[in-house]
């Protein structure tokens, strides 16, 4: 599903690589947590998958397509593959729960009749019926995490990233957006998430892997946060 | 609903940053109509030429000591020359009728002048009015040929000062042309900055590259067309009032501007304001919305 051969990244300037020689492969259905201090590199992972940077040596394959030489007119298809949340939830601040996840549809062409359908089934299922009018403003930071949730996978993705989804969260909403997240992986959606959350990994006991330095210095299959 | 969806992203852009959209509009109506102005000189420019040039003639003058055999030879060499479409000789008294029309409101002057004081000459057409100098080189020096002038020499320093004042609205028009694309760029450079946070999420969930540029393309084409829009309507109002109306005596002198002309500028300048438009936009998104 997702696979690393040799994956090197030096951004620009840099005096040393976020990514040095990283080798992972992770299969259908798996969920998988990053773990690591700042800068360790975790960030540049999720970067890399989503083909928002390019590795400077390497190989990145993402539902076994190469996306190192993809070309650039066929990112958008592959990104229409991929779910993503943030720490910070990037919703639309004058649109509705509802909106938010509509307009991720419309705008890779479904029609209203689809957001119709599928909009209020999914703000269902991450927890957020009776809420669908809501503006961000009005919705509590996990709320606003379901609706971004909602958004990464109302197209059913077939994997879903998560940057450190939790870090703006208590621990007790924490927990509730893990569950989902763990909901939707028992769907068959493969999901990567980065964190330095070390509750909800020892929870979890999910695959763990560890980057320090931009390498891989521990991939463990129920693991905890060390 | 992709089209309706673009409609109104392209209203509500213009709108929200209406100030730019003004000033856009109105930069790229100013440069436009010098454009466009200039366009309709050159078409004029060219018109006068082909219509005085269509009735200028090589005048030959001739000696008044001519013989009535030298008058016969160049009357056969002229008649047979293959660079001459037609010629008519002009003897004094036709010459003294024509500056007697001439100057008919200068009576004293006509009074002063006599029909033998004036030459007789020979009024030849060429076949293409380029060659006088190869008629000039041939019959110069010609035995009772007194002096060969070619009315184009006159015409042209005229011509000269139209082409320079034609070619001075030109550069006006290239310097405010890059003032306006200067500005589209800007306005779209806002307009981006603007939907940040939507440009964003559409990258993120994969739209299309052209979904996530139309609305700021198409709104700068909508700009630029209004823009021309505006422009044409200057054109024609300057046709009206000005061409028609203050300066109606200047353009009675030269050709009039036919309204063929001035309407020929309205694809011209909708064409040009709108591909500078959305090329300008399109880089501009290019550098600023990089994937």
């Amino acid at each position: 599903m997702i696979q690393l051969e040799h994956v090197t990244k030096t951004y620009p300037k840099a005096s040393r690589p976020s990514l040095d020689d990283v080798n992972v492969a992770i299969e259908k259905g798996e969920f998988v947590f990053f773990i690591g201090p700042s800068g360790s590199g975790k960030s540049t992972m999720i970067k890399l998958l989503l083909h928002e940077v390019t590795p400077s040596t390497g190989k990145v394959y993402v539902n076994s397509k190469d996306v190192t030489s993809m070309r650039s007119w066929r990112i958008p298809a592959f990104r229409r593959t991929i779910g993503c949340v943030f720490q910070d939830f990037r919703l639309l601040p004058n649109r509705t729960a509802y909106e938010n996840v509509a307009f991720a549809l419309e705008v890779i062409g479904k029609t209203k009749a689809v957001a119709r359908r599928v909009v209020p089934e999914v703000l269902e299922l991450v927890g957020l019926g009776g809420k669908e009018h809501r503006y961000p403003h009005e919705l509590s930071g996990g709320e606003q995490q379901r609706v971004a949730v909602a958004r990464a996978f109302v197209n059913r993705p077939l994997i879903l990233l998560a940057d450190e989804p939790t870090g703006n969260l208590d621990p007790d909403t924490s927990i509730e957006i893990m569950r989902l997240l763990d909901r939707i992986n028992r769907t068959g959606t493969t999901v990567v998430m980065v964190t330095h959350d070390s509750n909800i990994v020892n929870q979890m006991r999910r695959r763990v892997i560890e980057i320090d330095g931009g390498r891989i210095v521990r991939d463990q299959a129920r693991g905890v946060y060390g | 609903m992709r089209v309706k969806y673009v409609v109104s992203e392209v209203l509500v852009g213009l709108w929200r940053n209406v100030t730019m959209t003004v000033a856009m509009i109105i930069t790229m109506a100013v440069s436009l109509s010098m454009v466009g102005a200039s366009a309709v000189m050159y078409r004029q420019v060219n018109q006068m030429r082909d219509f005085y040039f269509a009735q200028l003639e090589v005048s030959i003058f001739l000696d008044p000591q001519i013989t009535a055999a030298q008058r016969q030879a160049l009357d056969d060499q002229l008649g047979t020359d293959p660079l001459v479409s037609r010629f008519v000789h002009e003897t004094k008294q036709q010459a003294y009728e024509k500056f007697k029309t001439l100057y008919s409101d200068a009576p004293d002057l006509v009074e002063a002048v006599r029909a033998d004081q004036l030459p007789e000459s020979f009024r030849v057409k060429l076949k293409d009015p380029e060659q006088y100098q190869v008629i000039y080189q041939k019959y110069n020096g010609t035995e009772g040929i007194d002096e060969i002038v070619d009315q184009r020499k006159l015409l042209d320093k005229i011509f000269a000062i139209l082409r320079s004042v034609q070619s001075m609205a030109l550069i006006g028009a290239i310097v405010m042309a890059f003032a306006a694309l200067l500005l589209v760029g800007n306005t779209i450079q806002v307009a981006a900055f603007s939907k940040r946070r939507e440009v964003a999420v559409m990258k993120l969930v994969g739209a299309s590259n052209w979904f996530i540029q139309a609305p700021f393309v198409l709104e700068a084409v909508v700009a630029g067309v209004a823009g021309a829009l505006l422009a044409f309507g200057g054109l024609v109002l300057a046709k009206l009032f000005l061409l028609d109306g203050s300066l109606e005596s200047l353009t009675e002198i030269l050709t009039p501007v036919k309204w063929s002309n001035i309407l020929f500028t309205l694809p011209l300048m909708t064409g040009v304001g709108a591909l500078v438009s959305a090329v300008t936009a399109w880089v501009t998104l290019r550098f600023y919305l990089r994937v």
